[in-house]
């Protein structure tokens, strides 16, 4: 038997929930005052996941720096990963929102993509 | 010069909504003028997502969302000039504005939106002792620095105030590799967004110190540690709870103030609460044909309100241009108050000729109320009464009235909204 505390980030009340895990099962979620806080909960200790954004060094265009974001949610504990690879990476202008900039980042499988455009100069 | 119809002050999304807004109600005759080398204001630099869940259901980064805007802007074919400063609105609506092709230039304008944004609370309004070393940034300034320019201002960050723009740039700093040692907040809670406190600081173990302040800054050159301590029911620091860290920069994160400036000048009536102007339900200044929306009028948390708001701004300029540029007499004017616990209300008068079916009157609590009502009244009757698990002065509020309602109490004179405990 684990306990874990987290603050429930659903609405402003951020209610202290402490979840009961049992070999990684979730068995109880107290503190919570709605049904979002146990979902929250559950989701939370068992797969906690996160979108990254950043920004990426690009050449030749009319700014210094694209900014960027995972597709789509990358595991927690892969953030510093994840930024590891945005660092290294390199792109020239013209970037367009939504273009591919990293593959599968840190082998997340997930993408980095454009969040603006930039044209070439 | 050209002249037009409608002149837009400011290109961020309160301006870019604006502006799509009265080109669909009919008007071709619009013009936006930006400062800045691009349109779409502070969400430029905003890199991070959590933009747009009201407007787009989906969550966008400020870029993303800013695009969405300037896309129709473009597609609608609307004017706007940008690298172009406002250095004058007359109270007659002529614009005075200056860029490098055009020189100083004049626009007479039939109606005016505007739409200049805030900027952060200067640091000589926080009387920090101690000498003015270099690495002392607003967060809002280490925010560009950052996204835009991709310049790291250092490498360990104590952070004070723990407004969004603080918790973010805490995690934003951490992300690129700095060690953020600390975020103090003077209060004993924080304006943040519970999401930003544990996303930006919980995740990454950063320590979040309510009712602290700094007390001390070293460094003659540049910051090399920050001195932070307990504060007491009074705010002033208690000797002995002086905690020391070594530090080469020091962000401050202590709020908005809407950039008022031009419209202090043209004569418009200001809110000595929000610091913006003081509008009626269409969002007029007392200057007819003089409108405002976005951060200029109220500091937003969310740019969904803000996208909002502008709309009707720009819908109403359309309407007062149509109508004649008349103003609507005065006659059946209601007054707007706040009090016990609700600290203002936008708009601050309501001209029932001129008002929807639904008006949004959007408000701000002054302190934390948890297990309480909202409660609307009109004169001395009490028509509403919202229980509310939470309210808390770092989210907007809102009520909406209906016309019809209004219209079942003819000698209606005020509404006051309030906080009660039962
Ligand atoms: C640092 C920061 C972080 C934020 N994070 C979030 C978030 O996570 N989620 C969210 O929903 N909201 C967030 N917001 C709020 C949201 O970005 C703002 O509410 C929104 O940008 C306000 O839009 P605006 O058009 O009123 O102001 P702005 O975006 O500030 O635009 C005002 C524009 O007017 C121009 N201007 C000003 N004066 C003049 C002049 N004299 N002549 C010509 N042009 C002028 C400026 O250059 C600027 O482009 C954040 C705000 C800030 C400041
Ligand atoms: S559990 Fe419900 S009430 Fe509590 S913070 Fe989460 S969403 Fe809000």
């Amino acid at each position: 038997m684990e306990t874990r505390e987290l603050t429930c980030i659903g609405c402003p009340m951020g209610c202290l929930l402490t979840v009961t895990l049992d070999n990684g099962e979730v068995t109880e979620v107290k503190g919570n005052t709605c049904a979002k806080g146990d979902i929250y909960a559950r989701k939370e200790v068992v797969n906690p996941t996160r979108i990254v954004t950043s920004t990426v060094k690009i050449t030749s265009g009319d700014k210094e720096r694209v900014s960027v974001k995972t597709a789509n949610d990358i595991p927690k504990n892969k953030i510093f990963e994840v930024m590891k690879d945005i660092d290294a990476a390199e792109v020239k202008a013209p970037v367009k929102i939504g273009d591919v900039l990293v593959k599968n980042v840190a082998g997340t499988g997930v993408d980095v993509i454009a969040t603006r455009n930039v044209e070439a100069v | 010069m050209k002249t037009y119809d409608i002149v837009i002050v400011g290109g961020g999304p309160a301006g870019l909504a604006a502006a799509v807004a009265a080109k669909e109600a009919g008007n071709d005759s619009i013009l936006i003028l930006e400062r800045d080398h691009e349109l779409g204001g502070i969400l430029n630099q905003c890199i991070h997502n959590g933009f747009g869940l009201h407007t787009f259901k989906e969550e966008l980064t400020g870029p993303e969302y800013a695009y969405r805007f300037i896309k129709q802007v473009l597609d609608l074919g609307i004017e706007y000039k940008l690298n172009t400063m406002v250095m004058d609105i007359a109270a007659d609506k002529t614009v005075t504005a200056m860029n490098r092709e055009d020189g100083m230039f004049q626009i007479p304008a039939k109606a005016v939106i505007l739409a200049m944004g805030c900027r952060e609370r200067p640091r000589g309004a926080l009387n920090i002792p101690g000498y003015r070393p270099a690495g002392i940034f607003s967060a809002g300034t280490a925010q560009r620095l950052v996204n835009i320019e991709g310049y790291m201002p250092g490498r360990e960050v104590v952070i004070l105030g723990s407004g969004d723009i603080g918790l973010i740039m805490a995690r934003r700093m951490t992300l690129e590799g700095a060690k953020v040692k600390v975020v103090a907040e003077l209060l004993p809670y924080s304006g943040g967004l519970k999401r930003n406190i544990v996303q930006c600081l919980d995740d990454y173990g950063i320590p979040l110190k309510l009712s602290h302040t700094v007390v001390d800054i070293e460094g003659k050159e540049h910051v090399t540690a920050v001195t932070i301590a307990e504060v007491g029911p009074d705010r002033k620091p208690i000797p002995g709870t002086e905690e020391r860290y070594t530090c080469d920069t020091l962000l401050l994160s202590c709020g908005l103030i809407p950039e008022n400036e031009l419209s202090r000048s043209a004569g418009v009536q200001m809110s000595p609460i929000t610091s913006g102007p003081v509008v009626n339900e269409s969002l007029e200044t007392n200057i007819p044909g003089v409108f405002a929306c976005g951060n200029v009028l109220h500091v937003h948390d969310l740019v969904d309100y803000v996208s909002e708001e502008a709309k009707r701004a720009g819908q109403n300029a359309v309407k007062y241009i149509n109508d004649g540029c008349k103003n609507a007499e005065a006659s059946d004017v209601i007054e707007l108050v706040a009090t016990e616990g609700a600290r203002y209300t936008v708009p601050s008068t309501i001209n029932k000729s001129r008002m929807d079916d639904l008006l949004t009157v959007r408000f701000r609590v002054g302190d934390v109320y948890k297990n309480s009502f909202v409660s609307v009244y009109f004169d001395d009757e009490r028509v509403m009464h919202n229980e509310k698990r939470i309210l808390a002065p770092g989210e907007m509020e809102q009520i909406i009235l209906q016309k019809k309602k209004l219209d079942e109490y003819p000698n209606l004179k005020k509404i006051t909204v309030k906080i009660e405990k039962e």
